[in-house]
C-alpha cells in the first residue's frame, strides 16, 4: 500500500516537457515527495526543539477601525515613478511578484495620474451627461446609489505597460518595474447605459468624451458601442468605495480596454459624432510603426500574460520542486489557455488555470517545476477564447519595430542561473 | 394611488421626457445650456467649441515665459519635460521617435484643448482664453507651422494644417 501511494506520487512527477516541467496534477495531490521540496530563498527553518513563541505569551494588539498588513509585509508596496518636478504626475506600479490569486488589494492597485489625485468632495461631484442627446442631465453621488447596479472583475492595464521590452536590450527590471501597470478588482456601479437611455442618446452620436475631475480634466474619447454595451460607473473596488487614487467618488470602466480610456474622476460624458482627438489620443497612447505612421485608438488590450513567481528580485533555493504562478489576461474576452516553457520556447507544457476564468480580469495559471539547478528560461504563453495567441517578442517586434512603448503583449522571458538567481532575459 | 393612476401618472412621465423608460430611476436633473458651457472645454478638430478670444505669437512668447518654460525650456527646446519643437525625420529613424507638437501631433485644436485643461502643471485652468490662444499661436510659430504675425482665433486655429496631420491609422487586429 505504501509503496503504491508512492509510485503513484512518482507518476505525477513525470515532465510533461523539457527541463523539469512536471505534470501539472503534481502539486494538487502528490503527497510528501513533492511537499518536502525546496522552497524559495528564505523559507528554511533552523533545526531544534520547536518553541512556544512570545507572541503566545503576552495579549495581542488592539482591533483597528481600518486593518493594514502586517508589518512584516512591508517592502510589498508599489514603485512610484513621477515626471521631473512633480509628485503626482506619473504611475506607481503592483507588485505583481509578491501577489498571488486574482484580486489586486486596493492599497496596491496601480496608479496612472496626469496632474495628482484630487480631493474631491462627494456630496459636491456631480457627472454630467450632454452633448448627442435629447437632454442633458446631472446626476449626483446620491442619486446614483438609487441605480440599479452591476459588479464584475475586470483587470486594468496601462496602454504604456511592458514597453520597456520594446527596447533592442532586456531592461534589468522585474515583474512589477516591466509590467506592474496591470491590477484587477472587482467594480460595482451603474450600467452607463442606463444613464445615457435616460438622456436619451440623439441618432447622430457615435462616440462619447469622458473627462475626469482632476486638476488635468483628462479626457478620452470612447466608442458609443462600447459604452452602451458593457461600460460602468464604478463607485465601489473591491466592496469599498473606490480610493483616490482610483478615482473616488467615481469612474469610467470599461472592461478589457487600455487604462487611459477608463477615465477616472468621472464628471462629464459628452456624446459626439466623431472623437474630440485629445492630446492622450494623438500625441500619446498611439503605436508607432517603422513607417512613421502611428496606429490610433487601440482599445482592447491583446491576451497576454506573465510569470509572476519565480520572477527577478526572488531566488531559487537549491533544486527541487517549485510552483511556477503567472497572470494571464485580455480585453477580447477568457483566457482559454496558458502555456509554460522551462527551456526558453522549446518545449511547452499546459498550465492549470485558476478558476473561475472570467472574462476582461486576471486568471491566475499554475505549473509544478523541478528545477534540476541547471540554466533555464521560463516563459508563458496565453491564448483567449478569441482564438488569439500571444505573440513572442521577436513577432511583435518585428511588426512594430523597437521605437513604440504601447500594448506590449509578447512573451516576457525570465533566465534562472545556476545559482538560483532570476534576470530579465530575450530568448 | 390606485393602478390606474400609476399608469396615467407613467404614461404622462413617459410624453414628458421623450421616450425615457419609466422603469428607470429617472433621478438626473434636467441641465440647461447655460450651465454646460462652462464645463463644456473639449474642442474636436472642426474648432465648433472654440470660445472667442485670439492671440499673436508675440503675445504667447511672454505667456510662455513665465508660465511654461519653466518645463518646456526655452523656445520649447523641452527639459525637464516634453520638448515642443524640433523631432522632425524622427518618426521612422532608429532612435526612438521624438513626438512633439511639429513632428506628430495632428491637430491644432488638440494643443488649445489640452493647455486649455492642464496646463500650467503648477496651475491648470489660470490662463484666459488669449492667452490659451497666445500661448498656442506661439508654439506653432516656433516650428514655423504658422507665420509670425498670424493671429489665432477661433477661426483660424482649426484651419491650421498640421505637419503630421495623415500620420495616424486606425488600430486593426493583426491576428
Amino acid at each position: 500500500m505504501h509503496s503504491k501511494i508512492r509510485r503513484t506520487a512518482q507518476d505525477r512527477l513525470q515532465p510533461v516537457a523539457g527541463n523539469g516541467l512536471l505534470d501539472r496534477r503534481a502539486l494538487f495531490r502528490a503527497g510528501a515527495a513533492v511537499a518536502a521540496g525546496a522552497g524559495f530563498a528564505g523559507s528554511s527553518n533552523a533545526a531544534g526543539p520547536l518553541e512556544v513563541e512570545p507572541w503566545m505569551r503576552e495579549v495581542g494588539a488592539p482591533f483597528a477601525p481600518y486593518g493594514q498588513p502586517s508589518h512584516f509585509e512591508n517592502k510589498v508596496v508599489r514603485t512610484i515613478g513621477t515626471l521631473p518636478g512633480t509628485t503626482g504626475t506619473g504611475s506607481s506600479r503592483t507588485p505583481l511578484h509578491a501577489l498571488e490569486g486574482t484580486i489586486t488589494p486596493n492599497g496596491l492597485h496601480f496608479e496612472r495620474s496626469h496632474d495628482g489625485i484630487p480631493d474631491i468632495d462627494p456630496d459636491k461631484h456631480q457627472l454630467l451627461i450632454h452633448g448627442l442627446v435629447h437632454r442633458p442631465l446631472s446626476f449626483s453621488l446620491e442619486a446614483l446609489a438609487r441605480y440599479p447596479t452591476v459588479s464584475r472583475m475586470a483587470f486594468i492595464e496601462c496602454g504604456g505597460n511592458g514597453g520597456a521590452l520594446y527596447q533592442k536590450t532586456p531592461v534589468q527590471l522585474g515583474a512589477q518595474g516591466l509590467h506592474g501597470l496591470v491590477s484587477c478588482a472587482e467594480w460595482t456601479g451603474v450600467p452607463l447605459a442606463v444613464l445615457l437611455e435616460e438622456a436619451g442618446v440623439d441618432p447622430q452620436a457615435r462616440w462619447i468624451l469622458a473627462e475626469g475631475a482632476d486638476a488635468a480634466s483628462m479626457s478620452r474619447s470612447v466608442p458609443l458601442a462600447k459604452a452602451m454595451d458593457d461600460a460602468i460607473v464604478a463607485l465601489y473596488q473591491n466592496g469599498e468605495r473606490i480610493r483616490p487614487d482610483n478615482g473616488y467618488p467615481m469612474r469610467l470602466l470599461l472592461p478589457g480596454f487600455e487604462g487611459n480610456a477608463n477615465v477616472k474622476w468621472l464628471r462629464r460624458i459628452k456624446l459626439t459624432d466623431g472623437p474630440i482627438m485629445t492630446k492622450d489620443e494623438t500625441s500619446k497612447y498611439t503605436i508607432s510603426l517603422p513607417n512613421g505612421k502611428a496606429q490610433q485608438f487601440v482599445f482592447p488590450i491583446e491576451a497576454k500574460s506573465l510569470i509572476t513567481r519565480p520572477s527577478p528580485g526572488l531566488r531559487l533555493d537549491g533544486a527541487g520542486i517549485y510552483e511556477i504562478s503567472g497572470l494571464a489576461w485580455s480585453g477580447y474576452g477568457r483566457i482559454a489557455k496558458v502555456e509554460v516553457s522551462a527551456d526558453g520556447g522549446k518545449s511547452w507544457a499546459e498550465a492549470v488555470l485558476q478558476q473561475p476564468a472570467l472574462p476582461m480580469a486576471l486568471t491566475r495559471f499554475r505549473m509544478p517545476w523541478r528545477w534540476n539547478g541547471g540554466p533555464a528560461v521560463l516563459q508563458s504563453r496565453a491564448v483567449d477564447e478569441s482564438g488569439y495567441v500571444q505573440p513572442s517578442r521577436e513577432q511583435l517586434v518585428a511588426e512594430r519595430g523597437n521605437n513604440t512603448i504601447y500594448h506590449y503583449n509578447g512573451i516576457t522571458s525570465w533566465g534562472v542561473s545556476e545559482s538560483g538567481e532570476l534576470t530579465h532575459v530575450y530568448a | 394611488m390606485s393602478m390606474h393612476r400609476l399608469l396615467i401618472g407613467a404614461a404622462m412621465l413617459m410624453s414628458a421626457t421623450s421616450g425615457v423608460r419609466a422603469d428607470s430611476p429617472n433621478l438626473g436633473r434636467v441641465v440647461s445650456p447655460e450651465e454646460i458651457a462652462v464645463w463644456d472645454i473639449s474642442i474636436a478638430p472642426d474648432g465648433a467649441n472654440l470660445p472667442h478670444g485670439s492671440g499673436t505669437p508675440a503675445q504667447g512668447e511672454a505667456v510662455y515665459r513665465a508660465a511654461c518654460q519653466t518645463c518646456h525650456g526655452e523656445r520649447g527646446a523641452g527639459k525637464p519635460n516634453d520638448p515642443l519643437v524640433g523631432g522632425q525625420g524622427t518618426l521612422t529613424g532608429e532612435g526612438l521617435p521624438i513626438k512633439t507638437v511639429d513632428s506628430f501631433w495632428p491637430y491644432a485644436t488638440t494643443l488649445f484643448d489640452y493647455v486649455r485643461r492642464a496646463m500650467p502643471l503648477t496651475a491648470p485652468k489660470s490662463l484666459t482664453d488669449d492667452q490659451v490662444y497666445a500661448v498656442c499661436a506661439y508654439i506653432l510659430s516656433l516650428n514655423g507651422i504658422i507665420g509670425a504675425d498670424d493671429t489665432m482665433n477661433a477661426e483660424t486655429l482649426p484651419a491650421v494644417r498640421m505637419p503630421n496631420r495623415d500620420g495616424f491609422v486606425l488600430f486593426s487586429r493583426s491576428r
